[in-house]
């Protein structure tokens, strides 16, 4: 298979204005005879569904929420990227691309990134059109702040409610347009298969979640905005609900799965405290610039933080890193917090945690100066834990945050199905190896704004409307195998839950395909997955039946899938023997420890393709060539 | 700690529900609420019986899924919090905890602690958005915005549409729901564009749905997880008020 | 709601205010009442319009309730309110009793058919002697004590409903709130007192009225 990406020629800032000029349009007065269907309803499928809608499409919309309102785009914190240059501290798009293909560890494709820098400015221009409160300055014009260690300010912020924020100006957008009946909506409506007739993506298949009715909907086109797979670690900071299913499925289809070895991890997380832990908050990275992170020397030492005096005390970033301190990136500061804990050192219940200690900020700046920095992420902390950061330690840890990798998209975001578009964080795009803050927002938006709605036309414009209805019998087909799954599921009637093997399966790829990987973890992941996914289909127990609100079995859809997926994101990961960005490889490092890339052998976007279950799928190369900036290695010494 | 729990369970909509006693064996005081029902649902599975069913998403407090009446209070005892926010250090050993779903005719059970809230969807379909199609709308600084206003809005914005308010209003009324979102627009100069429009709207939304009336009671402010202020609705009766006075451009 | 019975409020207000006046003595009051009566057919058109405000109040009231009942078909089995207030949550019962009290209060002294005996007295100058209707009405204790009474659902009505009504109209903000919250508090004791505080001199005797004295 080759995979063309569809880059357009030219200049890297002419590219994407050459690009609208050249692609096709659909006459106003047709555009109503074409549906496109949309599964998820975050900044990318809210945004898209609008935009589609406005635009004269007849979409149908679905997400497995009970509103349209909840997907989990909703928790983002911190902010949004834009080359405004407001704050005229010498900020450009140009800068900005540069970051984001240089934050990725130079995995991404060049154009994709400089789009949706040139992009960035018209979203944040169109979210204060939609009345996104966005924080203001007392002039009346909007704030902006420096966010993860980007030199300029250029982030865009509502309060600590950014995401939630954008979140509610394209579901108003959608609901104006539910209103006008341009959008039907499904909630509690869960994708259970891809249809592809023809070669080309038809429809979908959806389980009603209150009923357990399987339908099939049929349309000119698919777009995919269902989010990452960061729960196939099971402890993540997504919301419970979120799934590999949708994109999954897909892939089983033969959409390519790109870079799914790319997943980031957060250094500053509340810990486990136990084995019910369900999931992992987040707290903001800011914290570290006045938080000192430390365990203590001795291992499985019990005394109290404030016991333990300075000598005995093991300040391992900055020992490490002597010039960036605890202001480590990222990955480096994950990865050492894991190792100490590893070594026995780690605090708190279970052992996985290290201190963030304010005492000595408290004493340099004075206790409200910190306050006032950190009140409400203090307040936070010490609802979840019920300890107080004024007078102990934080404890914290790192925890799956977001994932890079995704189904397999060209510059038009469409996939290799023709048909099928996958937006936001479902497709690999554009943050190659490693996300930067306030980066996610952006891209969701401009994948739903301002790209789908051109690329998708160019699409349509050369497809006839409604050539297959649900009757088809690839439609059957599909119907026949997800109730049969279903059937599979309920009729098993072994003695473990599906929370039980979804914890069996997060601890096994958080400790074998986590924050470092090995060649000999990796194998070992490879090697141990079949066993457990085999007793899965086994002994799994849900009860109830499927013609009813059943979570179990809702769970245990999207566990099986994760089954398969882990071990498709070990394939990636054991094939790809370099480090770059999340995807740290302990052989291959610099002397100092960090991740050390292989530019010669590794400098592509690695597409799997679904080949057999249980076999190996096959994978595709799509190189990347950097035609205008120079590739060079981190260094955070 | 052990626990003794009277969890309301109903088969589905149509069928009759009734209080069930369950026991919380080993509960940790650091459990969320939900987690909590997340081990006695593991325990259920176990001995055979259906696991409670509770809507859930993000468990960080702003989907807004978690909908549940803990011991009489909208997401429980204790201030700002959602269900997913409170810990189980708040309760005592051998405490009995009732748990039921919201109540309100526009929020008809599903299953269990589940209800259907799409009557908040409706009444935001109704007119709570500004009507900007996605391009041509002028650069973001061309619209300068007091701070006290943006502020002010987004203390209204911060709605993450759980229904708690309504859950607790003694009447079931909608009230605080549609006044954050009648102000957060409101309030912005390129939402006062529609704002006539929009609070009737909204307001005849609300009333189709079912909603009970405001009589000042306050609860919904109590229960709010977000902490919205009840004067948001004050200030929705003014721009009703002004509406129904002078509908027409004035 | 609010502004039907803000119109009553204001009724309220004035109605004590010219009760207030039997303490200056049966002259000055009765030539109040007498005032009053001349008004002639300005009397009518407000009696008429607090009338048509009571049953606009009492109807919306019957509305609000049966809605409100009907939004919560199923009720909780716990329900524990934090914040609202025994008044806010009995404006339906104070609502009924002031009602009856209103009827009754009407027959006694408008209609003057519940007590003749002491309605139908008049004064040196030919006037109708309200002075000593009001305080020989007084002197029976079970009227006192049901006036009295009768006072304190209106006390509680009122506490609730003044700023309840501003909130209604959306005249107020979260400044003017705890001030208009408390404000309509004081005002709802006061009231409270101003009134029963009538009934209550003419029962301890701090009132009296002697049959035949000339002033």
């Amino acid at each position: 298979m080759k995979l063309d990406a569809r880059i357009p020629d030219g200049p890297l800032a002419e590219k994407w204005d050459r690009r609208r000029n050249e692609l096709k349009l659909v006459n106003p007065a047709n555009k109503r005879k074409y549906k496109i269907i949309v599964v998820g309803t975050g900044l990318a499928g809210a945004s898209a569904s609008a935009s589609l809608a406005e635009l004269g499409y007849q979409v149908d919309t679905f997400c497995y929420q009970d509103s349209a309102r909840r997907a989990h785009s909703i928790a983002a914190q911190g902010g949004i990227n834009a080359a405004k240059n407001y704050p005229n501290d010498g900020d450009s798009i140009y800068r900005l691309f540069y970051d984001t293909i240089k934050g990725g560890d130079f995995r991404a494709r060049e154009a994709n990134v400089y789009r949706l820098a040139q992009i960035s400015n018209t979203i944040i221009d169109q979210c204060v059109a939609q009345g996104v409160p966005f924080a203001r300055e007392y002039s009346g014009y909007l704030a902006n702040r420096s966010f993860g260690g980007a030199q300029v300010s250029r982030t865009f912020y509502a309060r600590g409610q950014t995401g939630q924020q954008l979140l509610l100006g394209a579901y108003q957008a959608l609901m104006r347009q539910v209103h006008a009946k341009k959008i039907n909506l499904y909630t509690r409506s869960e994708m259970l298969d891809l249809v592809v007739i023809a070669g080309e993506a038809k429809g979908i298949l959806i389980r009603d979640l209150i009923t357990g009715k399987i339908t099939s909907h049929a349309a000119d086109a698919v777009v995919l905005a269902t989010g990452g797979y960061a729960n196939v670690y099971y402890l993540s900071t997504n919301a419970k609900g979120c799934n590999v299913t949708a994109t999954f499925r897909a892939y089983r289809k033969g959409a390519l799965f790109a870079n799914p070895c790319y997943t980031q991890i957060h250094p500053t997380c509340i810990p486990v405290s136990g084995d019910y832990q369900s999931k992992l908050t987040l707290m903001s990275e800011s914290l570290r610039n006045d938080g000192r992170i430390w365990v203590p020397k001795q291992k499985a030492d019990k005394r109290a933080p404030q016991d333990i005096p300075e000598a005995e005390r093991d300040y391992f970033l900055e020992r490490k890193y002597p010039s960036f301190g605890n202001l480590a990136p990222r990955d480096i500061a994950s990865r050492s917090a894991k190792e100490v804990c590893d070594d026995g050192r780690g605090v708190g219940e279970g052992g996985f945690g290290v201190y963030l200690d304010f005492a000595d900020a408290a004493k340099r700046l004075g206790k409200p100066a910190i306050a006032e920095r950190y009140g409400n992420l203090f307040h936070m902390y010490e609802k979840i834990t019920g300890e107080n950061p004024y007078a102990r330690p934080m404890r914290i840890y790192p925890a799956p945050h977001y994932t890079m990798g995704g189904l397999w998209v060209d510059y038009h975001l469409m996939s290799n199905i023709p048909g099928l578009f996958v937006i936001g964080e479902a497709n690999f795009s554009d943050h190659g190896a490693n996300r930067l803050g306030a980066s996610a927002l952006m891209q969701g938006l401009a994948d739903g704004y301002f790209i789908l709605p051109y690329t998708l036309g160019d699409y349509l414009a050369q497809t006839k409307p409604g050539l297959y209805k649900t009757g088809h019998e690839e439609f059957k087909k599909s119907e026949t195998a997800v109730s049969s799954q279903t059937r599979r599921f309920i009729e098993m009637r072994g003695k473990r839950t599906v929370d039980d093997f979804h914890r069996e399966l997060g601890k096994l790829m958080w400790d074998l395909c986590g924050m470092s990987r090995s060649d000999k973890s990796l194998r070992e992941a490879l090697q141990r997955l079949p066993k457990i996914r085999e007793e899965f289909y086994r002994n799994l127990k849900v009860l109830g039946t499927g013609e009813e609100l059943n979570q179990s079995l809702e769970k245990a859809g999207r566990v099986a899938d994760f089954f398969d997926f882990a071990e498709l994101l070990c394939h990636d990961a054991l094939h790809r023997s370099e480090s770059c960005g999340g995807h740290f490889r302990i052989e291959s490092q610099t002397p100092d420890g960090e991740a050390q890339r292989d530019d010669k052998q590794f400098s592509y976007v690695a597409a799997w393709q679904h080949t057999q279950p249980g076999q190996m799928p096959l994978l595709h190369k799509e190189p990347l060539t950097f035609e205008n900036i120079k590739l060079v290695q981190r260094s955070y010494k | 700690m052990k626990l003794k729990l009277r969890i309301w369970r109903q088969k589905n909509a149509q069928s009759q529900g009734r209080f069930e006693t369950y026991t919380a064996e080993n509960v940790n005081p650091h459990m969320s609420f939900l987690e909590m029902l997340d081990v006695v649902n593991e325990d259920l599975l176990g001995k055979g019986i259906d696991p409670i069913a509770f809507d859930h998403d993000c468990r960080e407090g702003i989907c807004g899924a978690c909908s549940l009446m803990i011991n009489g209070e909208a997401h429980g005892p204790g201030r700002g919090v959602t269900a997913c926010q409170l810990h189980m250090r708040v309760f005592k050993e051998g405490d009995e905890i009732t748990v039921e779903p919201w109540r309100a005719r526009p929020f008809p059970v599903v299953r269990d602690l589940v209800v259907d809230r799409s009557s908040f969807d409706r009444i935001i379909q109704a007119g709570g958005y500004i009507s900007a199609s996605t391009g041509g709308v002028p650069d973001a600084n061309a619209i300068p915005i007091g701070k006290p206003f943006a502020d002010k809005a987004m203390d209204a914005a911060a709605c993450i549409g759980c229904g708690a308010c309504v859950a607790a209003c003694p009447n079931a009324s909608a009230m605080l729901f549609v006044a954050a979102k009648v102000s957060h627009l409101a309030l912005l100069p390129q939402g006062r564009i529609e704002a006539k429009p929009r609070v009737s709207a909204m307001i005849q939304s609300m009333d189709n749905e079912g909603f009970g009336n405001c009589t000042n009671h306050f609860e919904c402010e109590a229960a709010c997880p977000k902490e919205i202020n009840a004067d948001f609705i004050a200030r929705m009766n003014r721009e009703y008020l002004q509406t129904k006075i002078c509908p027409e451009v004035s | 709601m609010a502004v039907t019975g803000l119109m009553m409020f204001g009724f309220i207000l004035g109605h004590l205010a010219g009760n207030l006046l039997i303490y200056a003595g049966p002259d000055t009051f009765n030539a109040y009442a007498k005032k009053l009566q001349s008004l002639g057919e300005f009397l009518w058109v407000a009696r008429c319009i607090l009338l048509t405000a009571l049953l606009f109040h009492v109807l919306s009231a019957i509305q609000l309730t049966f809605e409100n009942r009907k939004a919560r078909p199923i009720g909780y089995r716990r329900y524990d309110p934090e914040v609202t207030t025994y008044a806010a949550r009995t404006m339906m019962l104070s609502g009924i009793i002031l009602t009856a009290f209103i009827v009754y209060h009407l027959l006694h002294f408008t209609f003057r058919l519940t007590h003749p005996e002491v309605s139908n007295l008049h004064d040196a100058r030919g006037n109708h002697h309200v002075y000593a209707m009001v305080v020989q009405s007084f002197r029976q204790w079970p009227v006192a004590v049901a006036y009295i009474a009768a006072m304190v659902p209106l006390c509680l009505h009122l506490s609730h409903g003044i700023s309840s009504a501003f909130q209604s109209l959306g005249l107020q903000n979260n400044r003017l709130l705890p001030v208009f919250k408390n404000a309509a508090r004081g005002i709802a004791l006061l009231i409270f007192v101003g009134y029963a505080s009538i009934p209550a001199a003419c029962l301890s005797g701090l009132i009296q009225y002697t049959a035949g004295r000339t002033p």
